[in-house]
């Protein structure tokens, strides 16, 4: 549709040593080995245990990008929405919120991809590195989910 | 009728802290405290699982330094495998080791004070809160944020190279280090494109330091009189005196500069310090036995290190030592806004290393691994970004761990974290009828500039936010405030 191949980022964040909390990286890795597969040289991942300050610089470079989280909220397996800078700071500080990142990005970087929040809805959060079984049903939906989401943006931009 | 003020959440920090203050019917300070009100239960959980997954293990502790435990654990299983201290293991397996533990230093450092500290610098501590965070500093400091970022994501990426990736690295095994840096690494951090390159690193390093000092010259008040107050300083220094952030022997010194702890085997650390609990915060409180626990805390952290080192072996950092010294008349600084001082000149320590270490060849060749004869108890000290970290394990004849005890540089910051919130809160809330969030934030400001991980110390489970509260002489709640 407009020519130019979209550079596209899959970022997940969270901790795989603590259960569900490691759906975003897990989602992210999915997704790795699926365009590694493919070839997909404009398709990315990253993970982390949270977003940082950095990843501003790093969304910089994209022209769209998922963020993707473990989510305790009463969703239906995982959610997909647009997501909306904001510059509110969070309590923490050492962490921060994926549309803070946007809004960080667009202020010093003077770029703002279009970006979307991909929460998965996770239930247990103790000391261990297995996903509860529900929660990989999930992961796997929601992989699905974001696979065909790249391919749509793909077919358009041809 | 008496006042008790509780400041929770308290913000730019991480973790849950709570501070009481209790005002008499005049107004007056009676008592302040910063409570640590998370669950501890670490050092519990690792018992029974293997030595050798340790330093993969307790970084899960906290996602702000994992590599600090990574590094700290690493050490203390070294003993265990029998590769001794810090001294045994190869030169390819220290240097890596090194080179990551700079790596974090670097973005640490950077993130505290360009993130969390620069807000309250540059718009003022009783400023419009709402404008008081790195966005503010975006849109009216553009080069300073993008130093920020840039900085951080630069130390993120000599992680990635040393520890093999952001999250749960595995580059510190039992004995040294499991990878080599590759030629394409190194190239890249030294001179990679998009600012991404050493040398533009150093000269930001210097730039954040002028900048300090410019502000340090035109806001005296802030940065020297804040909260001084008489403290002991410890850390780790190298057998000859020298900053060593990541080993060496233990060093502490009065509030006047009188060698109190003589560079003693930190492998001896349980006969010098213990730690002392009180009812009312799950963090300890940790002292040097000699002094006893009234008068025996010491602050840890950047001010501590440029108080014990003597000097500094890479030439630039060593310079603004000079000048650090010298301001403080050869004696230590017992100011905690000197912390953002130390702290810079760290980061400028840090890159210069990071400069030395990628130009040393034996990063990309050699051995990587000591083995010896097996240990049943392994100890590793580290300066973490905030300040000297301990990790002290025993293992049974099934190499299952039976004690592990952590005491981790917010730990050892508490009596002195404690002090400064005191000595703010006297001075801004003393006879006032109304507390104001300037003045809530003029403490959060006291405890931030000793960057606290609240969670890491008490070993958490969860992330859990911060109050204030104002109570009357009967503990009666009159108001509480939650900052956010």
């Amino acid at each position: 549709m407009t020519g130019k191949i979209p550079k596209i980022l899959v970022y997940g964040y969270g901790n795989p040593g603590r259960q569900d909390d490691g759906l975003g990286v897990l989602l992210a890795e999915e997704i790795e080995k699926w365009t590694s597969a493919r070839q997909f040289d404009h398709v990315h991942t990253d993970s982390n245990y949270q977003l940082n300050l950095e990843d501003a610089a790093g969304i910089a470079h994209y022209d769209l990008v998922i963020f993707a989280d473990a989510s305790r909220e009463d969703i239906e397996h995982f959610s997909l929405v647009p997501l909306e800078p904001s510059e509110v700071v969070e309590f923490t500080m050492h962490a921060v919120s994926p549309a803070f990142i946007l809004h960080l990005c667009s202020q010093v970087f003077d770029h703002m991809p279009r970006a979307y929040l991909l929460h998965i809805r996770g239930y247990e959060w103790e000391f261990m590195g297995q996903l509860t079984e529900t929660a990989r049903k999930n992961l796997n939906l929601a992989t699905e989910r974001v696979k065909n989401f790249i391919l749509d943006t793909l077919v358009l931009s041809d | 009728m008496g006042q008790k003020i509780t400041i929770e959440p308290v913000t730019r920090v991480e973790g849950h802290g709570k501070v009481t203050i209790h005002l008499d019917n005049e107004g007056n300070i009676e008592q302040t405290r910063l409570h640590i009100v998370e669950f501890r239960g670490f050092e519990r959980f690792v018992q029974g699982r293997p030595f050798w997954e340790m330093p993969v293990l307790v970084q899960r502790l906290c996602g702000i330094c994992p590599v600090s435990h990574h590094l700290a654990a690493a050490k203390a299983v070294d003993m265990i495998v029998g590769a001794g201290t810090g001294e045994g293991l190869t030169p390819t397996g220290e240097k890596m080791r090194r080179l990551m533990h700079y790596g974090q230093i670097f973005q640490s450092h950077a993130l505290h004070f360009f993130h969390l500290a620069s807000p309250d610098l540059l718009f003022g501590i009783d400023s419009d809160p709402v404008k008081r965070n790195i966005i503010n500093v975006a849109i009216q400091h553009r080069d300073l944020a993008v130093q920020g970022v840039m900085m951080r994501k630069y130390g993120q990426e000599v992680i990635k190279a040393t520890a093999g990736k952001k999250i749960h690295g595995t580059g510190a095994i039992p004995g040294g280090i499991n990878k080599h840096l590759s030629e394409e690494e190194r190239d890249y951090l030294l001179h990679g494109d998009d600012y991404m390159n050493i040398d533009k690193m150093i000269s930001w390093s210097q730039d954040a330091l002028e900048f300090f000092k410019g502000y340090h010259k035109k806001n005296k008040a802030v940065i020297d009189d804040f909260a001084e107050f008489p403290t002991s300083h410890l850390s780790l220094v190298r057998k000859d005196g020298a900053l060593d952030l990541y080993h060496g022997v233990l060093r502490a010194v009065d509030a006047d500069g009188k060698k109190i702890l003589h560079d003693v085997d930190y492998q001896e650390y349980f006969r010098y310090i213990d730690e002392e609990v009180r009812s009312w915060s799950y963090m300890k409180f940790p002292y040097l036995k000699e002094i006893g626990k009234k008068n025996g805390w010491y602050t840890v952290g950047p001010l501590a290190r440029m108080n014990t080192a003597e000097f500094i072996d890479t030439p630039l950092a060593q310079k603004e030592c000079e000048v650090f010294k010298q301001y403080n008349k050869g004696k230590p600084s017992n100011k905690p806004m000197h912390h953002h001082w130390g702290r810079l000149i760290e980061i400028l320590h840090a890159a210069e290393k990071i400069k030395q270490l990628l130009n040393d060849t034996d990063l990309m060749e050699g051995e990587l691994v000591t083995r010896g004869t097996k240990q049943y108890e392994g100890i590793g000290l580290i300066e973490a970004p905030r300040g000297t970290l301990f990790h002290h394990y025993k293992v049974g004849e099934d190499d299952m761990i039976t004690m592990a005890n952590l005491i981790v540089s917010t730990t050892n910051n508490n009596q002195p974290m404690n002090e400064a919130v005191n000595q703010v809160a006297k001075r801004v809330m003393t006879g006032k009828i109304e507390i104001t969030e300037g003045m809530m934030n003029a403490v959060e400001v006291a405890i931030r500039a000793y960057d606290p991980c609240l969670s890491c110390a008490t070993h958490a489970l969860g992330q859990m936010p911060l109050e204030f509260e104002i109570l009357d002489t009967d503990n009666n709640l009159i108001e509480r405030k939650f900052k956010g």
